[in-house]
């Protein structure tokens, strides 16, 4: 599944956040997106997700145009997000919280669950073992059955990427997974992020941690004010004077 | 005394109906309803122009659900677009205006003079203790079968998605579900409940009249199912009895306390419901049952 984002705009009141900001994930790819605190990198991810609308610019998904798509139609796509602060299911369970991700359930609607009963039960079925590889997958087996809101913050973030592998996402776009993440779990969570992205699922990761960012992916961007000002890979990326000036303050 | 009891507990039953509706949808999904009554009021007005017309109970009953539910479809698809405080304000606004509606409709409705004279359910029966005894009968297997199936929403994927939206709506709409769709059927699953209460309301009664169905009786179902435990269809059993413990027990304060006039009595019996209400925040936040934050 290939994302690609052409010139897209959004501006608040005269403040211009993103600034004609173009980026193409291709199938399978892993690509970065680093930036300074208030570069416009979560707002691009929005623009991206349908969660704000921008100002003019392209965004096409396997060449369809999704520009003017719900959040929820862009997720149907194949392209779903996680979010800088987690959004878990609060009181599910986290089994629960993978439970409730899968699309198309039938028993999703009020006359299936009535009407179908042995048809619902069947799928829960089916769902309950695919969930139970997503839990062994991302080693949450021991608090399967806690409340989300009770994990900690790097347990969430597991939480929120098993939520988008039960959706079959091709294209997860991962808003600072590792922040506020303990650096063991950073290190788990980028051992599973390279396992599902070697089964071909491609990521684009916002991250504030450019160490563990640039030994994950191949590509990297950089949004400085609103405007993408470097790409490439992560070593000649990070050498770029304008980079270093922009993003690290000039340090050496 | 035995009538007593009875007529109280047709009125509990009745209430329990409308708890479960709001608990379905605020409980659950988390859906800010000011708004109840208005069904309450569709389902009453219902089943009582349509008694009058001579049709069974059974098709007028049916007939109240199926307006209740017809009032939310509209109002389900207008404003669910709104962010969840607004929808408490323009659920309010609904009530009201459904009751201003019945209140200048003078030809449909008699107006503020109400529509007298509705038949009792089970007329055939000896007035007094046999025939309300049927009639709570009735509505303890409709509550029985309502409860059973809150059970079955509650444990199936739907209520496992409501409740996700209740969390966090946001990351639904993220992994590619419309909680729209959801909000929707939950609010007309709710009216139906209150247009069926409603119907039961009407018949018990025998007569309503539009200062029946004030914003009041939206926020005594709320206190209820604060107090009994919110998200929870144990916590709008325990919390109705407690609101009609409440409510109906301080009728007898008078008793003992002789000084006070009826017309006090009504005021002081709202008193002793809101020290409850802020004593339970206080003391037992999560009502009486437990909320869904300790499933």
């Amino acid at each position: 599944m290939t994302l690609l984002v052409e010139n897209i705009t959004k501006a608040y009141g005269g403040q211009v956040v993103v600034d004609h900001a173009s980026l193409r994930v291709d199938t399978g790819g892993m690509v970065g997106l680093i930036g300074p605190n208030g570069a416009g990198k979560s707002t691009f991810f929005s623009l991206v997700t349908g969660f704000i609308e921008g100002e003019g610019g392209a965004m096409t998904l396997d060449d369809r145009a999704i520009g003017s798509l719900s959040p929820q139609a862009r997720a149907q796509a194949g392209m779903v997000r996680t979010f800088q602060v987690p959004r878990e299911y609060t009181h599910l369970t986290v089994r629960e919280n993978l439970m409730a991700a899968a699309p198309g359930q039938a028993g999703d609607s009020l006359l299936n669950v009535f009407f179908r009963p042995g048809r619902v039960a069947e799928e829960e079925k089916a769902l309950a073992i695919r969930v139970e590889e997503a839990i062994a997958f991302l080693r949450l087996g021991a608090v399967a059955d806690t409340p989300a809101g009770m994990l900690s913050g790097g347990q969430k973030k597991l939480v929120e990427l098993g939520r988008a592998l039960m959706t079959g996402a091709k294209l997860i776009l991962l808003d600072e997974p590792f922040a506020g993440v303990n650096p063991v779990l950073i290190e788990e969570l980028s051992e599973r992020i390279r396992e599902l992205n070697a089964r071909g699922i491609a990521f684009l990761i916002i991250e504030h941690d450019l160490g563990a960012l640039s030994r994950l992916v191949p590509m990297l961007y950089v949004m400085d004010r609103g405007r993408i000002i470097a790409s490439g890979a992560p070593a000649d990326v990070l050498a770029d004077p304008l980079v270093r000036e922009a993003y690290l303050g000039g340090t050496t | 005394m035995e009538a007593y009891l009875v007529a109280i507990a047709i009125v509990a039953a009745i209430y329990v109906l409308l708890a479960l509706g709001l608990n379905l949808q605020y409980g659950l999904t988390g859906i800010i309803n000011f708004g109840h009554v208005g069904f309450f009021c569709v389902g009453a007005y219902t089943a009582a122009l349509l008694a009058e017309k001579g049709w069974p109970p059974l098709l007028s009953f049916s007939a109240a659900a199926a307006l209740a539910m017809l009032a939310a479809w509209p109002m389900g698809l207008i404003s669910l677009k709104l962010r969840e405080d607004y929808f408490a304000i323009v659920s309010l606004g609904f009530s009201e205006v459904v009751r201003l509606v019945v209140t200048s409709e003078k030809w449909l409705t008699s107006g503020v003079q109400g529509i007298t004279g509705i038949p009792k359910l089970f007329g055939g029966l000896a007035t007094g203790l046999p025939n309300s005894l049927a009639v709570l009968a009735v509505l303890v297997a409709v509550n029985l079968l309502a409860i059973a199936a809150m059970r079955r929403i509650v444990t199936s994927p739907f209520g496992r998605t409501i409740e996700a939206i209740r969390d966090n709506e946001e990351a639904v709409k993220a992994l590619g579900k419309d909680p729209a769709a959801f909000k929707i059927q939950v609010l007309m699953l709710g009216a139906a409940l209150a247009g069926v209460a409603g119907a039961f309301y009407a018949h018990y009664i025998g007569y309503i009249s539009p200062d029946q169905f004030i914003p009041l009786v939206t926020f005594q179902i709320w206190m209820a199912i604060i107090m009994g435990g919110v998200g929870r269809i144990s916590g709008a059993l325990a919390g109705t009895f407690i609101l009609m413990l409440f409510l109906e027990g301080s009728r007898f304060l008078r008793d003992i306390m002789p000084f006070i006039s009826e017309v006090e009595m009504a005021s002081v019996r709202l008193g002793v419901v809101g020290l409850a209400l802020v004593l339970f925040t206080l003391y037992r936040p999560t009502g009486l049952m437990g909320d869904f934050t300790r499933k």
